[in-house]
Protein backbone atom coordinates (compact mmCIF):
# COMPACT_ATOMS: atom_id res chain seq x y z
CA UNK A 1 0.00 0.00 0.00
CA UNK A 2 2.48 2.29 1.09
CA UNK A 3 4.43 1.28 -2.05
CA UNK A 4 1.57 2.33 -4.27
CA UNK A 5 0.52 5.39 -2.36
CA UNK A 6 4.43 6.43 -3.58
CA UNK A 7 3.76 5.99 -7.25
CA UNK A 8 0.38 7.93 -6.28
CA UNK A 9 2.86 11.08 -5.24
CA UNK A 10 5.61 10.63 -7.81
CA UNK A 11 2.27 10.45 -10.64
CA UNK A 12 0.38 13.47 -8.75
CA UNK A 13 3.47 15.79 -8.60
CA UNK A 14 4.42 14.93 -12.36
CA UNK A 15 1.30 14.98 -13.68
CA UNK A 16 1.34 18.79 -12.07
CA UNK A 17 3.76 20.31 -13.83
CA UNK A 18 2.21 18.19 -16.49
CA UNK A 19 -0.84 20.18 -16.21
CA UNK A 20 1.05 23.67 -15.97
CA UNK A 21 2.30 22.93 -19.04
CA UNK A 22 -0.54 21.74 -20.57
CA UNK A 23 -2.61 25.03 -19.29
CA UNK A 24 -0.40 27.05 -21.42
CA UNK A 25 -1.02 24.74 -24.71
CA UNK A 26 -4.42 24.82 -24.15
CA UNK A 27 -4.47 28.67 -23.23
CA UNK A 28 -2.95 29.14 -26.45
CA UNK A 29 -4.82 26.81 -28.87
CA UNK A 30 -8.20 27.71 -26.96
CA UNK A 31 -7.85 31.40 -27.76
CA UNK A 32 -5.48 31.47 -31.10
CA UNK A 33 -6.11 28.53 -32.59
CA UNK A 34 -2.84 27.18 -33.23
CA UNK A 35 -0.84 24.95 -31.64
CA UNK A 36 2.57 26.34 -30.35
CA UNK A 37 5.03 23.26 -30.54
CA UNK A 38 7.66 25.35 -29.36
CA UNK A 39 6.24 25.76 -25.92
CA UNK A 40 8.06 22.96 -24.74
CA UNK A 41 11.54 24.85 -25.80
CA UNK A 42 10.38 28.24 -23.64
CA UNK A 43 10.16 25.57 -20.60
CA UNK A 44 13.64 25.22 -21.19
CA UNK A 45 14.77 28.71 -21.90
CA UNK A 46 12.99 29.76 -18.17
CA UNK A 47 14.83 27.37 -16.74
CA UNK A 48 17.51 28.34 -17.94
CA UNK A 49 16.79 31.70 -16.63
CA UNK A 50 16.52 30.53 -12.89
CA UNK A 51 19.23 28.52 -13.42
CA UNK A 52 21.30 31.29 -14.48
CA UNK A 53 20.29 33.84 -11.99
CA UNK A 54 21.24 31.58 -8.70
CA UNK A 55 23.68 29.64 -9.92
CA UNK A 56 25.72 32.75 -11.87
CA UNK A 57 24.50 35.81 -9.93
CA UNK A 58 23.85 33.98 -6.47
CA UNK A 59 20.50 35.53 -6.14
CA UNK A 60 17.61 34.16 -4.34
CA UNK A 61 15.67 31.35 -5.58
CA UNK A 62 12.01 33.66 -5.43
CA UNK A 63 13.92 36.09 -7.69
CA UNK A 64 15.35 33.38 -10.16
CA UNK A 65 11.81 32.67 -10.78
CA UNK A 66 10.63 36.18 -11.26
CA UNK A 67 13.22 36.74 -13.84
CA UNK A 68 12.48 33.39 -15.57
CA UNK A 69 8.59 34.30 -16.12
CA UNK A 70 9.27 37.69 -16.36
CA UNK A 71 11.73 36.97 -19.99
CA UNK A 72 9.89 34.21 -20.79
CA UNK A 73 6.99 35.96 -21.07
CA UNK A 74 8.29 38.85 -23.27
CA UNK A 75 9.99 35.84 -25.52
CA UNK A 76 6.47 34.51 -26.18
CA UNK A 77 5.26 37.83 -27.20
CA UNK A 78 8.25 38.60 -29.24
CA UNK A 79 7.57 35.12 -30.69
CA UNK A 80 4.13 35.36 -31.85
CA UNK A 81 5.06 39.16 -33.23
CA UNK A 82 7.73 37.90 -35.41
CA UNK A 83 7.04 34.29 -35.92
CA UNK A 84 3.12 33.59 -35.93
CA UNK A 85 1.30 36.93 -36.54
CA UNK A 86 2.41 37.08 -39.78
CA UNK A 87 0.59 34.08 -40.62
CA UNK A 88 -2.37 35.41 -39.08
CA UNK A 89 -4.28 34.64 -42.51
CA UNK A 90 -2.70 31.55 -43.90
CA UNK A 91 -3.23 27.77 -43.44
CA UNK A 92 -2.49 26.10 -40.46
CA UNK A 93 -0.16 23.97 -41.75
CA UNK A 94 1.88 26.77 -42.65
CA UNK A 95 1.66 27.95 -38.61
CA UNK A 96 2.50 24.44 -37.39
CA UNK A 97 5.60 24.53 -39.23
CA UNK A 98 7.04 27.75 -38.28
CA UNK A 99 6.29 26.35 -34.73
CA UNK A 100 8.34 23.38 -35.19
CA UNK A 101 10.60 25.70 -36.28
CA UNK A 102 10.73 28.17 -33.72
CA UNK A 103 11.13 24.91 -31.76
CA UNK A 104 14.32 24.17 -33.17
CA UNK A 105 15.60 27.52 -32.70
CA UNK A 106 14.90 28.01 -29.52
CA UNK A 107 17.01 24.94 -28.65
CA UNK A 108 19.96 25.79 -31.18
CA UNK A 109 20.06 29.11 -29.48
CA UNK A 110 20.00 27.51 -26.14
CA UNK A 111 22.90 25.59 -27.19
CA UNK A 112 25.15 28.36 -28.21
CA UNK A 113 24.45 30.29 -25.27
CA UNK A 114 24.88 27.26 -22.44
CA UNK A 115 25.99 24.62 -24.68
CA UNK A 116 25.33 21.27 -24.93
CA UNK A 117 26.97 20.10 -21.55
CA UNK A 118 24.12 19.42 -18.92
CA UNK A 119 23.56 21.80 -16.32
CA UNK A 120 22.86 20.51 -12.26
CA UNK A 121 19.69 22.45 -11.32
CA UNK A 122 19.23 22.94 -8.15
CA UNK A 123 15.55 22.91 -6.46
CA UNK A 124 14.37 26.12 -6.12
CA UNK A 125 11.99 24.78 -3.03
CA UNK A 126 13.60 23.19 -0.25
CA UNK A 127 11.91 23.41 3.53
CA UNK A 128 11.20 20.51 5.86
CA UNK A 129 8.19 18.00 5.28
CA UNK A 130 7.11 16.38 8.08
CA UNK A 131 8.50 12.80 8.70
CA UNK A 132 4.94 10.78 7.89
CA UNK A 133 4.37 12.52 4.41
CA UNK A 134 8.42 11.87 3.57
CA UNK A 135 7.41 8.57 3.99
CA UNK A 136 4.86 9.16 1.13
CA UNK A 137 7.79 10.22 -1.28
CA UNK A 138 6.36 14.09 -0.19
CA UNK A 139 8.69 16.96 -1.09
CA UNK A 140 8.26 20.42 -0.89
CA UNK A 141 8.91 20.56 -4.40
CA UNK A 142 5.83 18.08 -5.05
CA UNK A 143 3.94 20.08 -2.55
CA UNK A 144 4.79 23.33 -3.90
CA UNK A 145 3.73 21.83 -7.60
CA UNK A 146 0.31 20.55 -6.63
CA UNK A 147 -0.56 23.96 -4.95
CA UNK A 148 1.34 25.42 -7.96
CA UNK A 149 -0.93 23.96 -10.18
CA UNK A 150 -4.21 24.61 -8.26
CA UNK A 151 -3.66 27.97 -8.12
CA UNK A 152 -2.79 28.73 -11.57
CA UNK A 153 -6.18 26.55 -12.71
CA UNK A 154 -8.23 28.48 -10.28
CA UNK A 155 -6.53 31.91 -11.28
CA UNK A 156 -6.41 30.89 -15.42
CA UNK A 157 -11.05 30.05 -14.68
CA UNK A 158 -11.19 32.78 -12.81
CA UNK A 159 -9.54 35.15 -15.55
CA UNK A 160 -11.32 34.17 -18.56
CA UNK A 161 -14.60 33.71 -16.83
CA UNK A 162 -15.06 36.85 -14.85
CA UNK A 163 -12.40 39.43 -16.13
CA UNK A 164 -12.77 41.47 -19.26
CA UNK A 165 -9.51 40.87 -20.83
CA UNK A 166 -10.59 37.06 -20.28
CA UNK A 167 -13.89 37.31 -21.77
CA UNK A 168 -12.52 39.65 -24.81
CA UNK A 169 -9.88 36.38 -25.52
CA UNK A 170 -13.18 34.34 -25.26
CA UNK A 171 -14.38 36.33 -28.05
CA UNK A 172 -11.93 36.33 -29.96
CA UNK A 173 -11.29 32.70 -30.13
CA UNK A 174 -14.85 32.23 -31.02
CA UNK A 175 -15.05 34.58 -33.89
CA UNK A 176 -12.50 36.93 -34.72
CA UNK A 177 -13.95 39.16 -37.04
CA UNK A 178 -17.14 39.38 -34.65
CA UNK A 179 -14.77 40.56 -31.84
CA UNK A 180 -13.23 43.03 -33.80
CA UNK A 181 -16.87 45.15 -34.42
CA UNK A 182 -16.90 44.95 -30.55
CA UNK A 183 -14.41 46.72 -30.67
CA UNK A 184 -11.48 44.09 -29.39
CA UNK A 185 -7.86 44.58 -30.74
CA UNK A 186 -7.53 40.39 -31.85
CA UNK A 187 -3.66 41.80 -32.12
CA UNK A 188 -3.67 42.33 -29.01
CA UNK A 189 -5.60 39.78 -27.27
CA UNK A 190 -3.91 36.72 -29.08
CA UNK A 191 -0.34 38.01 -27.98
CA UNK A 192 -1.50 38.63 -24.33
CA UNK A 193 -2.76 34.94 -25.03
CA UNK A 194 1.14 34.10 -25.31
CA UNK A 195 2.13 36.37 -22.62
CA UNK A 196 0.14 34.31 -20.23
CA UNK A 197 0.55 31.20 -21.68
CA UNK A 198 4.74 31.57 -21.47
CA UNK A 199 4.73 32.55 -18.06
CA UNK A 200 3.08 29.79 -17.55
CA UNK A 201 6.12 27.83 -19.14
CA UNK A 202 8.61 29.58 -17.09
CA UNK A 203 6.72 28.22 -13.79
CA UNK A 204 6.28 25.00 -15.15
CA UNK A 205 10.39 24.94 -16.22
CA UNK A 206 11.54 26.18 -13.23
CA UNK A 207 9.47 23.58 -11.07
CA UNK A 208 10.10 20.43 -13.91
CA UNK A 209 14.17 21.01 -13.02
CA UNK A 210 13.68 21.08 -9.45
CA UNK A 211 11.99 17.58 -10.07
CA UNK A 212 14.53 16.07 -12.25
CA UNK A 213 17.56 18.26 -12.52
CA UNK A 214 19.71 17.74 -15.48
CA UNK A 215 18.92 20.45 -17.63
CA UNK A 216 20.03 20.99 -21.11
CA UNK A 217 18.90 22.51 -24.49
CA UNK A 218 16.08 19.41 -25.47
CA UNK A 219 14.85 18.87 -21.95
CA UNK A 220 11.97 20.79 -22.80
CA UNK A 221 10.76 18.76 -25.33
CA UNK A 222 9.69 15.76 -24.13
CA UNK A 223 7.37 17.10 -21.38
CA UNK A 224 6.25 19.77 -24.16
CA UNK A 225 5.01 16.60 -25.74
CA UNK A 226 3.39 15.00 -23.47
CA UNK A 227 1.62 17.80 -21.61
CA UNK A 228 0.45 18.72 -25.77
CA UNK A 229 -0.97 14.77 -24.90
CA UNK A 230 -2.11 15.82 -21.69
CA UNK A 231 -4.32 18.79 -23.26
CA UNK A 232 -5.47 16.72 -25.97
CA UNK A 233 -6.75 14.51 -23.41
CA UNK A 234 -8.53 16.41 -21.31
CA UNK A 235 -9.39 18.44 -24.19
CA UNK A 236 -7.95 20.93 -25.93
CA UNK A 237 -8.73 24.30 -25.30
CA UNK A 238 -10.54 23.22 -22.30
CA UNK A 239 -8.68 24.74 -18.97
CA UNK A 240 -10.35 21.94 -16.57
CA UNK A 241 -9.88 19.68 -18.73
CA UNK A 242 -5.69 20.94 -19.10
CA UNK A 243 -5.92 20.11 -15.53
CA UNK A 244 -7.39 16.92 -15.26
CA UNK A 245 -5.57 15.78 -18.48
CA UNK A 246 -2.06 16.58 -16.88
CA UNK A 247 -2.84 14.52 -13.85
CA UNK A 248 -4.04 11.56 -15.35
CA UNK A 249 -1.64 11.83 -17.64
CA UNK A 250 1.21 11.75 -14.85
CA UNK A 251 -0.02 9.42 -12.90
CA UNK A 252 -0.71 6.54 -15.56
CA UNK A 253 2.90 7.27 -16.59
CA UNK A 254 4.02 6.49 -12.94
CA UNK A 255 1.91 3.28 -12.61
CA UNK A 256 3.09 2.08 -15.84
CA UNK A 257 6.42 2.59 -14.85
CA UNK A 258 6.08 1.28 -11.33
CA UNK A 259 3.79 -1.87 -12.33
CA UNK A 260 4.25 -2.75 -15.96
CA UNK A 261 8.02 -1.18 -17.12
CA UNK A 262 10.10 1.61 -17.16
CA UNK A 263 10.88 1.30 -20.99
CA UNK A 264 7.37 0.90 -22.12
CA UNK A 265 5.61 3.83 -20.15
CA UNK A 266 5.75 6.40 -22.84
CA UNK A 267 4.66 3.50 -24.99
CA UNK A 268 1.26 3.00 -22.86
CA UNK A 269 0.93 6.53 -21.92
CA UNK A 270 0.12 7.72 -25.79
CA UNK A 271 -1.91 4.17 -26.27
CA UNK A 272 -3.99 5.39 -23.24
CA UNK A 273 -4.28 8.59 -25.37
CA UNK A 274 -5.13 6.75 -28.25
CA UNK A 275 -8.19 4.39 -26.79
CA UNK A 276 -9.37 7.82 -25.20
CA UNK A 277 -9.66 9.48 -28.39
CA UNK A 278 -11.32 6.77 -29.90
CA UNK A 279 -14.14 6.84 -27.48
CA UNK A 280 -14.49 10.63 -27.06
CA UNK A 281 -12.52 12.24 -29.90
CA UNK A 282 -12.79 15.75 -28.67
CA UNK A 283 -10.83 14.82 -25.61
CA UNK A 284 -12.56 14.10 -21.65
CA UNK A 285 -13.32 17.59 -21.55
CA UNK A 286 -13.90 18.86 -25.12
CA UNK A 287 -17.12 19.69 -26.69
CA UNK A 288 -18.52 20.03 -30.21
CA UNK A 289 -20.60 22.73 -30.46
CA UNK A 290 -22.98 22.04 -33.25
CA UNK A 291 -22.88 25.05 -35.09
CA UNK A 292 -26.06 27.22 -35.58
CA UNK A 293 -26.50 29.00 -39.34
CA UNK B 1 -33.14 66.02 -41.05
CA UNK B 2 -29.92 66.55 -38.93
CA UNK B 3 -26.50 67.02 -39.81
CA UNK B 4 -24.57 64.20 -42.11
CA UNK B 5 -22.69 61.56 -40.17
CA UNK B 6 -21.15 59.15 -43.19
CA UNK B 7 -20.77 60.33 -46.75
CA UNK B 8 -19.16 57.74 -49.05
CA UNK B 9 -17.62 58.21 -52.26
CA UNK B 10 -16.98 56.59 -55.44
CA UNK B 11 -15.66 53.44 -52.98
CA UNK B 12 -14.10 50.71 -55.06
CA UNK B 13 -14.10 46.88 -53.59
CA UNK B 14 -12.30 43.82 -55.04
CA UNK B 15 -12.24 40.07 -53.80
CA UNK B 16 -9.20 39.17 -55.82
CA UNK B 17 -9.99 39.64 -58.94
CA UNK B 18 -13.71 40.21 -58.51
CA UNK B 19 -14.84 43.86 -58.66
CA UNK B 20 -17.89 43.52 -56.12
CA UNK B 21 -18.06 47.36 -55.41
CA UNK B 22 -18.40 49.92 -58.12
CA UNK B 23 -18.23 53.45 -57.87
CA UNK B 24 -20.64 53.35 -55.07
CA UNK B 25 -21.50 56.74 -53.45
CA UNK B 26 -24.18 57.41 -50.62
CA UNK B 27 -24.64 59.18 -47.83
CA UNK B 28 -26.92 59.06 -43.98
CA UNK B 29 -27.69 61.94 -42.01
CA UNK B 30 -28.47 62.14 -38.22
CA UNK B 31 -31.74 60.67 -37.39
CA UNK B 32 -32.47 58.91 -40.65
CA UNK B 33 -33.30 55.05 -41.69
CA UNK B 34 -31.22 54.52 -45.05
CA UNK B 35 -32.00 51.45 -46.28
CA UNK B 36 -29.79 49.56 -48.94
CA UNK B 37 -31.50 47.23 -50.84
CA UNK B 38 -30.77 44.93 -53.52
CA UNK B 39 -30.98 41.51 -54.31
CA UNK B 40 -28.19 38.51 -53.41
CA UNK B 41 -24.94 39.25 -54.15
CA UNK B 42 -25.57 42.82 -55.55
CA UNK B 43 -22.58 43.88 -52.70
CA UNK B 44 -24.62 45.57 -49.84
CA UNK B 45 -23.15 43.25 -47.56
CA UNK B 46 -19.84 44.27 -48.94
CA UNK B 47 -20.29 47.96 -48.68
CA UNK B 48 -21.16 47.83 -44.61
CA UNK B 49 -17.82 45.27 -44.17
CA UNK B 50 -15.74 47.84 -46.41
CA UNK B 51 -17.82 50.34 -43.56
CA UNK B 52 -15.94 48.75 -40.96
CA UNK B 53 -13.23 48.53 -42.32
CA UNK B 54 -13.05 44.63 -42.46
CA UNK B 55 -12.61 45.28 -46.10
CA UNK B 56 -10.74 47.81 -47.58
CA UNK B 57 -11.53 50.06 -50.58
CA UNK B 58 -8.99 50.95 -53.62
CA UNK B 59 -10.55 53.92 -54.20
CA UNK B 60 -12.70 56.81 -53.04
CA UNK B 61 -13.33 58.46 -49.63
CA UNK B 62 -15.47 57.66 -46.39
CA UNK B 63 -15.83 59.97 -43.97
CA UNK B 64 -17.80 59.08 -40.49
CA UNK B 65 -18.38 62.43 -38.42
CA UNK B 66 -16.53 64.34 -40.50
CA UNK B 67 -13.05 62.40 -40.37
CA UNK B 68 -11.86 60.11 -43.00
CA UNK B 69 -12.33 56.00 -41.77
CA UNK B 70 -10.57 55.01 -45.11
CA UNK B 71 -7.87 53.05 -43.09
CA UNK B 72 -8.98 52.75 -39.49
CA UNK B 73 -9.07 49.17 -38.20
CA UNK B 74 -12.11 48.11 -37.05
CA UNK B 75 -11.66 48.45 -33.67
CA UNK B 76 -10.89 51.72 -33.60
CA UNK B 77 -14.47 52.34 -35.61
CA UNK B 78 -16.73 50.86 -32.85
CA UNK B 79 -14.81 53.64 -30.50
CA UNK B 80 -15.85 56.30 -32.87
CA UNK B 81 -19.20 55.68 -32.62
CA UNK B 82 -20.05 53.17 -35.22
CA UNK B 83 -21.62 49.89 -35.15
CA UNK B 84 -22.17 46.91 -36.87
CA UNK B 85 -24.40 43.80 -36.52
CA UNK B 86 -23.17 41.73 -38.99
CA UNK B 87 -25.10 39.01 -41.80
CA UNK B 88 -26.28 36.20 -40.09
CA UNK B 89 -25.60 37.88 -36.39
CA UNK B 90 -22.66 36.27 -34.99
CA UNK B 91 -22.96 36.04 -31.68
CA UNK B 92 -20.64 34.52 -29.38
CA UNK B 93 -22.43 31.08 -29.05
CA UNK B 94 -20.28 29.81 -26.19
CA UNK B 95 -20.74 32.77 -24.14
CA UNK B 96 -23.90 34.21 -22.15
CA UNK B 97 -26.44 36.29 -23.50
CA UNK B 98 -24.97 39.00 -20.77
CA UNK B 99 -21.37 38.44 -21.67
CA UNK B 100 -22.19 39.09 -25.50
CA UNK B 101 -24.00 42.33 -23.89
CA UNK B 102 -20.81 43.12 -22.01
CA UNK B 103 -18.49 42.56 -25.63
CA UNK B 104 -20.81 44.45 -27.53
CA UNK B 105 -19.61 47.44 -24.22
CA UNK B 106 -16.06 46.29 -24.51
CA UNK B 107 -15.05 50.06 -25.88
CA UNK B 108 -17.27 51.43 -23.00
CA UNK B 109 -15.46 52.34 -19.33
CA UNK B 110 -17.14 49.87 -16.90
CA UNK B 111 -19.57 52.32 -15.38
CA UNK B 112 -21.97 52.35 -18.41
CA UNK B 113 -22.54 48.43 -18.89
CA UNK B 114 -24.94 48.72 -16.05
CA UNK B 115 -27.16 51.32 -17.74
CA UNK B 116 -26.12 49.90 -21.14
CA UNK B 117 -27.76 46.50 -20.25
CA UNK B 118 -31.03 48.54 -18.68
CA UNK B 119 -31.50 50.43 -21.84
CA UNK B 120 -30.82 47.44 -23.85
CA UNK B 121 -33.43 44.88 -21.85
CA UNK B 122 -36.29 47.66 -22.23
CA UNK B 123 -36.00 47.42 -25.44
CA UNK B 124 -35.19 43.47 -25.61
CA UNK B 125 -37.12 41.83 -22.73
CA UNK B 126 -36.45 38.77 -23.68
CA UNK B 127 -33.00 38.95 -23.86
CA UNK B 128 -33.60 39.63 -19.93
CA UNK B 129 -35.41 36.22 -19.47
CA UNK B 130 -32.35 34.48 -20.80
CA UNK B 131 -29.38 36.63 -19.91
CA UNK B 132 -27.84 33.47 -17.86
CA UNK B 133 -28.29 31.17 -21.02
CA UNK B 134 -25.67 30.13 -23.81
CA UNK B 135 -26.39 31.76 -26.50
CA UNK B 136 -25.85 29.09 -29.03
CA UNK B 137 -29.39 27.86 -27.35
CA UNK B 138 -30.94 30.59 -28.30
CA UNK B 139 -33.30 30.75 -31.47
CA UNK B 140 -32.76 32.68 -34.99
CA UNK B 141 -34.97 35.81 -34.03
CA UNK B 142 -33.40 35.85 -29.90
CA UNK B 143 -30.12 35.67 -31.51
CA UNK B 144 -30.80 38.44 -33.58
CA UNK B 145 -32.25 40.57 -31.10
CA UNK B 146 -29.01 39.80 -28.74
CA UNK B 147 -26.60 40.77 -32.10
CA UNK B 148 -28.55 44.04 -32.02
CA UNK B 149 -28.66 45.02 -28.36
CA UNK B 150 -25.13 43.59 -28.38
CA UNK B 151 -24.08 46.83 -30.99
CA UNK B 152 -26.53 49.36 -29.10
CA UNK B 153 -24.13 48.24 -26.16
CA UNK B 154 -21.59 50.77 -27.32
CA UNK B 155 -23.45 53.47 -27.83
CA UNK B 156 -23.15 54.05 -31.26
CA UNK B 157 -24.12 56.92 -33.40
CA UNK B 158 -24.83 54.68 -36.65
CA UNK B 159 -26.05 51.56 -36.26
CA UNK B 160 -25.70 49.14 -39.29
CA UNK B 161 -27.75 46.48 -39.60
CA UNK B 162 -26.90 43.87 -42.17
CA UNK B 163 -30.09 41.65 -43.04
CA UNK B 164 -31.91 41.29 -39.94
CA UNK B 165 -34.43 39.42 -41.31
CA UNK B 166 -32.51 36.75 -42.59
CA UNK B 167 -33.98 33.21 -42.16
CA UNK B 168 -36.64 34.71 -39.31
CA UNK B 169 -40.24 33.52 -39.78
CA UNK B 170 -42.56 36.54 -40.87
CA UNK B 171 -43.85 37.13 -37.60
CA UNK B 172 -40.55 37.59 -35.98
CA UNK B 173 -39.42 39.42 -39.60
CA UNK B 174 -42.60 42.12 -37.74
CA UNK B 175 -41.24 42.06 -34.68
CA UNK B 176 -37.67 42.50 -35.20
CA UNK B 177 -38.64 45.92 -37.80
CA UNK B 178 -40.91 47.26 -35.11
CA UNK B 179 -37.92 47.40 -32.59
CA UNK B 180 -35.59 48.92 -35.53
CA UNK B 181 -38.76 51.36 -35.74
CA UNK B 182 -38.68 51.89 -31.83
CA UNK B 183 -35.02 52.50 -31.87
CA UNK B 184 -34.76 54.65 -34.42
CA UNK B 185 -37.42 57.00 -32.91
CA UNK B 186 -35.51 56.65 -29.90
CA UNK B 187 -32.74 58.50 -31.64
CA UNK B 188 -30.58 55.90 -33.50
CA UNK B 189 -29.71 56.87 -36.68
CA UNK B 190 -29.50 53.47 -38.57
CA UNK B 191 -28.05 52.00 -41.94
CA UNK B 192 -30.13 49.32 -43.08
CA UNK B 193 -29.07 46.76 -45.52
CA UNK B 194 -32.18 44.36 -46.98
CA UNK B 195 -33.11 42.03 -49.38
CA UNK B 196 -36.50 41.98 -48.07
CA UNK B 197 -37.08 45.46 -49.76
CA UNK B 198 -41.21 45.96 -49.02
CA UNK B 199 -40.35 46.20 -44.51
CA UNK B 200 -36.92 47.85 -45.11
CA UNK B 201 -38.39 50.44 -47.39
CA UNK B 202 -41.69 51.02 -45.28
CA UNK B 203 -39.81 52.11 -42.32
CA UNK B 204 -36.84 53.95 -44.30
CA UNK B 205 -36.20 57.84 -44.50
CA UNK B 206 -34.32 56.99 -47.69
CA UNK B 207 -33.74 54.33 -49.58
CA UNK B 208 -30.49 53.19 -52.12
CA UNK B 209 -30.91 50.32 -54.67
CA UNK B 210 -27.73 48.31 -55.62
CA UNK B 211 -27.95 45.96 -58.51
CA UNK B 212 -24.25 44.08 -58.98
CA UNK B 213 -22.03 46.30 -57.11
CA UNK B 214 -23.57 49.57 -58.24
CA UNK B 215 -26.12 52.12 -56.95
CA UNK B 216 -28.73 52.49 -59.74
CA UNK B 217 -31.25 54.83 -57.84
CA UNK B 218 -32.10 56.56 -55.31
CA UNK B 219 -35.08 58.18 -53.27
CA UNK B 220 -37.13 58.49 -49.81
CA UNK B 221 -38.55 55.15 -49.21
CA UNK B 222 -41.97 56.01 -50.56
CA UNK B 223 -40.62 57.28 -53.88
CA UNK B 224 -38.62 53.80 -54.07
CA UNK B 225 -41.72 52.14 -52.79
CA UNK B 226 -43.76 53.61 -55.94
CA UNK B 227 -41.57 53.03 -58.37
CA UNK B 228 -42.36 51.24 -61.45
CA UNK B 229 -38.51 49.16 -61.68
CA UNK B 230 -38.05 48.60 -57.97
CA UNK B 231 -42.21 47.21 -57.96
CA UNK B 232 -40.88 44.52 -60.70
CA UNK B 233 -37.68 43.54 -59.51
CA UNK B 234 -37.85 43.58 -55.89
CA UNK B 235 -41.89 43.94 -54.97
CA UNK B 236 -42.83 41.20 -56.95
CA UNK B 237 -45.03 43.61 -59.12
Amino acid sequence: MTVFLQYLVNGLSMGSVYAIIALGYTMVYGIAKMLNFAHGDVIMIGAYISFCVTSYLGLPAIVSVVAAVAVCTALGILIEGFAYKPLRQAGPLAVLITAIGVSYFLQNAAQLIWGATPKNFTSIVSFPVPDFLRAYNVSAVSLVTVVACLVIMAGLMWFTGKTKMGKAMRAVSEDKAAAQLMGINVNRTISMTFAIGSALAAIAGVLLCSYSPVLQPTTGSMPGIKAFTAAVFGGIGSIPGAFVGGILLGIIEAMAQAYISTSLANSIVFAVLIVVLLVKPAGLFGRYVPEKV
Amino acid sequence: MGDRILHVEDINVYYGAIHAIKDVSFEVSEGEIVALIGANGAGKSTTLKTLSGLLRSATGAIEFMGESIMHAQPDRLVAKGLAHVPEGRRVFQQMTVEENLEMGAYTRPGSEIAPGLERVYAHFPRLKERRRQVSGTLSGGEQQMLAMGRALMSSPKLLMLDEPSMGLAPILIEQIFDIVRELHEAGTTILLVEQNAQMALSIATRGYVMETGRVTLSGTGRELLENDDVRKAYLGG
